[in-house]
């Protein structure tokens, strides 16, 4: 008997276990193969553009992935560096040895964490509610709260050319009627479909003919423990080459051979739009005369070159020929070739923000059953539900980020309230309120939820709060230190290219001038602060009126979020509702207004309708 | 629902004056940026209070000013009554002004329903304003489209449609930085692209400025000197085309409207009686206030004495009402000319006593304003105020994305403000799927991995 049983043991899974073991829980962690545990089926990069600030954001409420990433960098690199802060974020490649093997070492010795071997066939349902899971054998083991994190193993099918086979990334078993069973107690199935490109094996390209592309030259971490266990002069660098005609030729001539173009009739899912295999890329984009591709190392310990860019349902003869006809791979040995996969998730409309399903009690998803593609993505759910699953247990309220407050949060909303149709991949797009949600600011937007939830350490919250500390009396004091235009001064400016100053002035508004760095003022400021707080001042200062602009925004959000649904509302009895709206309201049942209005098809009128409704109906009494 | 609104409470050109009413919790503050008078944060609750509505310090209205503190009130919110002189211009002017300085345009029933929300109105009420929001918000939705005629909004979806090119190529260098042969926008470049942009709204705007003319007239004043021939002039227009005038006894107000139609053309007349008698006191405040009054109208009536020489602030008029649409009369040609007429360049010779050139006059005032060919080849206007006041604020953002630039701020900055105008524009043609940028994004651009 477990508290919390969770299935499956990817990026999701590690979270949510380790969240749940670490609240003190009892906790069974299922995975079909403990060698995968952690795996990472498709590109060997942990971060980029949003998903980088995910990691941050992760980390900051007290999950592993940024720390164990930290531990794995082959090569890390600030992306955006040229543009706003509102917009950075680090992007690492990310050995596929050491990054499992951490991870399963973290699992290891975790107290109240048990690992088990085995394929979860059936859950065990009492009254809509969870009672624990059946495994392949027949065998049950009873819980208080389930969290599925299955990944693409559920009914998974790889294709490749004509050839349709039944089996996970890595040749394994899938389960196959668990999603049976699903929609059996109620879940809408649906189909996705996604695609992972060829390994070649490293000595065989030649990388003269290629563009070197290397890591930065200063150090980085995910973690805000600032732990380096890397060599920045060490990092593995990556390689950029481009397609050539005679490779767009090559899949144009091949076309009805792919099995999504014609190799197999019956697929049914939805593939990612931002990540459209080689041939949808030559079809959709004809007259693009080349394609970049990056060469990424996979790993120290085996020599596979991952190529980024090139994914493909080929037979596996055409595949040979587009490989080959690549500059600096016209000899190269394919170790793995691309495939595309096709599994069943869930409709994530049928979750609440906390990510348990409104079907059944105290049953949480998380990753790629929920619609989601990407490990960032995955580990950010299963951290949430880790930590919902265990705050349900304890009888307490759930913890719910705001859109305003992480990526986390905008990701949980998008499912819960538009639901999904291809993969659903964090772009920073996707934010409204991108400026406040930046990788420098992860720590002070989301510490006091982790350590409120207990996963962040006294000691760790301690340095934090010294950090906080300083930035506000750092910008304080930034107010009371004025430049008078003194010769030695204005000359120290002008070395650095800064134009003279005619007036005194003060530090925070000599900083608010754009040519103007912080780090050129620290001889004036008579403290030293770290890198990282000199920066966060000088953020807060330099887009001042940018930022109150969006938190004036994010505020209104924020005030229709706080104006609540009940839980029991009954649409059916509000009258002259939208027919499309009611519908919609239904299924998704907005736990508030804020919510409800970012339902599209539901319009300004529905929203006064319900308004005034849970006004007569439920504040009655009150008045 | 926080938000302040605004609407006209009196029905528009009906009545002899007008009433509008706004309400929430910056209702008090955001009068009193356009109010000269007390300063209405620091008056008492449930007070009347008399001043002027006033553009950068040009004065619109004189009216009377209702102050009422939450809770006591309709809405249970802070609520400011304005009462203007009636008559559609300046009424529409001051919402206009409210709506720029802060307010939302009220929903049908908006009012009702929050005094509803609030606790005010009766909950046996309930279902019957349930069913009148939802009747009258299906009636403005409607409203609101025919509001927006499809060739302005085709221009507007054009627009749009610039803009979201624009911000998919930043987002995309955004989302995916090592795509290194997409194209880098870079803030130069957007420069460049919101020019065209800028110049069509702006020409919208213009163009809807000349509708407002057709749909709701010409605002036309008669200035000139005292014992000219104004009155007259006005009246004898007045006289023969049956127009209702009206003349609000027992104010203290100084204008006086009436409207006439000449061949379909409404001109609503402002006659400047007032300034006759401030020129009595003060002679150089009532050519200040004919200024103002110039600077406002659409056609300007300027009356010159035959009899009389030219003054000196006569000249001074002269030349300020040189770049707008006017015209020169001189008046009573029936008495010897001391006037010096070299000094003007076109002007109409009549007489009111002996009805001498008042056809003249009117077939000048068609030949001014040719607007049937404007009605006829050219939609791309709005009409409602809440449009023209969201494009104008929509320029507004454009002016940010401007500064920015020059404050050298980073790409994703200014888009913050180019997203802005990209929504603003969505408003008035009611367009808002958010999930629009990204679906351009991955049509536009080549990228996975």
């Amino acid at each position: 008997m477990y508290e919390i049983i969770v299935v499956g043991g990817g990026h999701a899974g590690c979270e949510a276990s380790l969240a749940s073991a670490r609240k003190g829980h009892k906790t069974l962690l299922i995975t079909g193969n403990i060698k995968n545990i952690a795996d990472m089926p498709c590109n060997p990069s942990i971060g980029g553009s949003a998903k980088g600030i995910v990691v941050r954001e992760i980390d900051a409420l007290g999950g592993e992935m940024g720390r164990n990433a930290d531990k794995s960098l082959l090569q890390i690199k600030m992306l955006n560096s040229a543009k706003g802060p509102a917009v950075r974020a680090l992007r690492a490649q990310a050995d596929k040895i050491t990054y499992p093997k951490n991870m399963l070492k973290t699992l290891n010795n975790t107290p109240n964490l048990e690992i088990k071997e085995a394929i979860v066939e059936d859950l065990i349902i009492e009254n809509n509610k969870i009672k624990g899971i059946v495994l392949e054998n027949g065998e049950k083991i009873n819980s208080d709260a389930v969290i599925l994190t299955t990944g693409t193993y559920l009914k998974a099918d790889i294709l490749v050319g004509d050839t349709r086979t039944r089996q996970g990334p890595h040749g394994e078993k899938p389960s196959n009627h668990l999603s049976d069973k699903l929609k059996e107690y109620g879940f809408n199935i649906i189909r996705l479909k996604t695609g992972t490109p060829q390994r070649i094996e490293k000595s065989s390209i030649d990388f003269s003919k290629t563009k070197v592309e290397l890591g930065d030259d200063r150090y980085w971490t995910f973690s805000f423990d600032n732990e380096i266990y890397y060599d920045k002069d060490k990092q593995i660098p990556c390689h950029l080459i481009y397609t050539t005609p005679i490779t767009h030729q090559i899949i144009r001539d091949n076309l009805n051979k792919s099995s999504m173009y014609g190799g197999l009739n019956d697929i049914k899912g939805v593939g990612p739009r931002y990540c459209p295999s080689i041939e949808d890329k030559i079809v959709r984009f004809a007259d693009k005369e080349r394609h970049q591709l990056f060469l990424e190392p996979e790993s120290i310990y085996y020599d596979d070159i991952y190529i980024q860019g090139f994914s493909t349902s080929m037979p596996k003869n055409i595949q040979e020929q587009m490989v080959h006809s690549l500059p600096g791979l016209e000899h190269a040995k394919i170790n793995k070739y691309a495939y595309a996969i096709e599994y069943d998730a869930i409709d994530s409309k049928q979750l609440k923000q906390s990510l348990e399903t409104k079907v059944v009690e105290n049953l949480f998803t998380a990753g790629q059953i929920n619609g989601t593609s990407g490990y960032e993505e995955a580990a950010c759910q299963g951290l949430m539900a880790g930590i919902n699953a265990s705050l349900k247990l304890e009888n307490k309220e759930p913890l719910i980020l705001k859109r305003n407050e992480a990526y986390i949060g905008v990701l949980i909303d998008d499912l819960v309230t538009k639901g999904i149709i291809d993969p659903y991949r964090l772009l920073t797009s996707r934010a409204e309120y991108r400026l406040l949600l930046r990788h420098d600011n992860a720590d002070i937007r989301l510490r006091d939820y982790g350590y409120k939830v207990g996963l962040v350490s006294e000691e760790k919250y301690n340095k934090f709060l010294q950090k906080k500390k300083k930035i506000e009396e750092l910008n304080e004091s930034l107010k009371t230190i004025k430049l008078t235009p003194k010769k030695e001064i204005n000359d120290y400016l002008t070395s650095l290219g800064i134009p003279e100053i005619k007036d005194g002035i003060t530090l925070y508004n000599l900083i608010k001038r754009p040519e103007i760095k912080i780090e050129n003022l620290t001889k004036f400021i008579d403290k030293d602060y770290d890198l990282e707080i000199l920066e966060q001042v000088e953020i807060n200062i330099k887009y001042e009126g940018y930022i109150s602009k969006a938190l004036l925004e994010a505020n209104k959000m924020v005030d229709l979020d706080n104006k609540k649904i009940p839980d029991d509302i009954d649409y059916d009895k509000i009258h002259n509702l939208a027919s499309e709206a009611k519908q919609k309201l239904k299924t998704i049942r907005p736990t508030s207004i804020g919510q409800a209005i970012r339902i599209s098809g539901v319009n300004p009128a529905d929203i006064s309708l319900i308004m005034i409704y849970i006004k007569k109906e439920y504040f009655h009494e009150s008045k | 629902m926080n938000d302040t609104i605004a609407a006209i409470s009196t029905t528009l050109g009906i009545g002899a004056i007008a009433i509008i009413r706004v309400s929430g919790n910056q209702a008090i503050q955001i009068v009193n940026k356009i109010f000269k008078g007390k300063d209405l944060e620091k008056v008492q609750s449930h007070t009347i209070n008399y001043g002027y509505i006033v553009e950068n310090d040009k004065i619109i209205d004189e009216v009377l000013v209702s102050v009422m503190k939450s809770p006591k009130t309709f809405t249970k919110e802070d609520i400011v009554e304005i009462n203007t002189h009636g008559g559609i211009a300046i009424t529409n002017k001051v919402l206009e002004l409210l709506l720029n300085n802060g307010c939302r345009l009220a929903e049908p029933g908006e009012f009702t329903k929050r005094a509803f929300l609030n606790g005010r109105i009766d909950l046996i009420e309930a279902e019957g304003v349930m069913d009148l929001i939802n009747a009258k918000t299906e009636k403005a939705r409607n409203l609101a489209i025919n509001q927006v005629n499809g060739e302005v909004s085709k221009l507007i979806r054009n627009l749009r449609q610039k803009i979201i090119e624009i911000l998919a190529n930043i987002e995309v260098n955004i989302d995916y930085p090592e795509y290194e042969d997409i194209e880098q926008m870079t803030n130069e470049m957007i420069l460049e692209n919101i020019k065209t942009i800028e110049e069509e709204v702006k020409n919208i705007l213009n163009k809807s400025e000349n509708m407002k003319i057709i749909k709701e007239g010409i605002k036309t004043i008669i200035i000139g000197s005292p014992n000219v021939g104004k009155s007259s002039i006005l009246n004898r227009l007045l006289n023969e085309d049956k127009a209702i005038v009206t003349d609000i006894a027992g104010t203290t107000r100084d204008i006086v409207e009436g409207n006439i139609k000449i061949d379909g053309i409404i001109l609503n007349i402002i006659d400047t009686a007032g300034i006759r008698k401030t020129d009595d006191i003060v002679e150089s405040l009532g050519v200040k206030k004919s200024l103002d009054l110039i600077n406002e109208a659409d056609l300007i009536l300027y009356v010159l004495n035959n009899n009389e020489e030219i003054l000196e602030e006569e000249k001074e008029i002269l030349s300020k009402i040189n770049s707008k649409n006017h015209i020169i009369i001189i008046n009573k040609i029936d008495l010897d000319s001391k006037i010096d007429k070299s000094l003007l360049k076109d002007y109409i010779e009549i007489s009111i006593k002996n009805d001498i050139g008042i056809d003249e006059l009117k077939n000048k005032i068609k030949e001014m304003f040719n607007l049937e060919k404007l009605d006829n080849q050219d939609l791309t206007y709005l009409s409602s105020a809440r449009s023209i006041s969201i494009l104008k604020k929509s320029l507004e953002s454009l002016e940010s994305v401007k500064e920015g630039v020059k404050n050298k701020m980073p790409i994703d900055m200014i888009e913050i403000d180019l997203k802005q105008m990209w929504s603003l524009l969505g408003e008035i043609i009611g367009e808002t799927y958010t999930d629009e940028l990204i679906d351009q994004l991955f049509s536009q651009f080549c990228l996975g991995k």
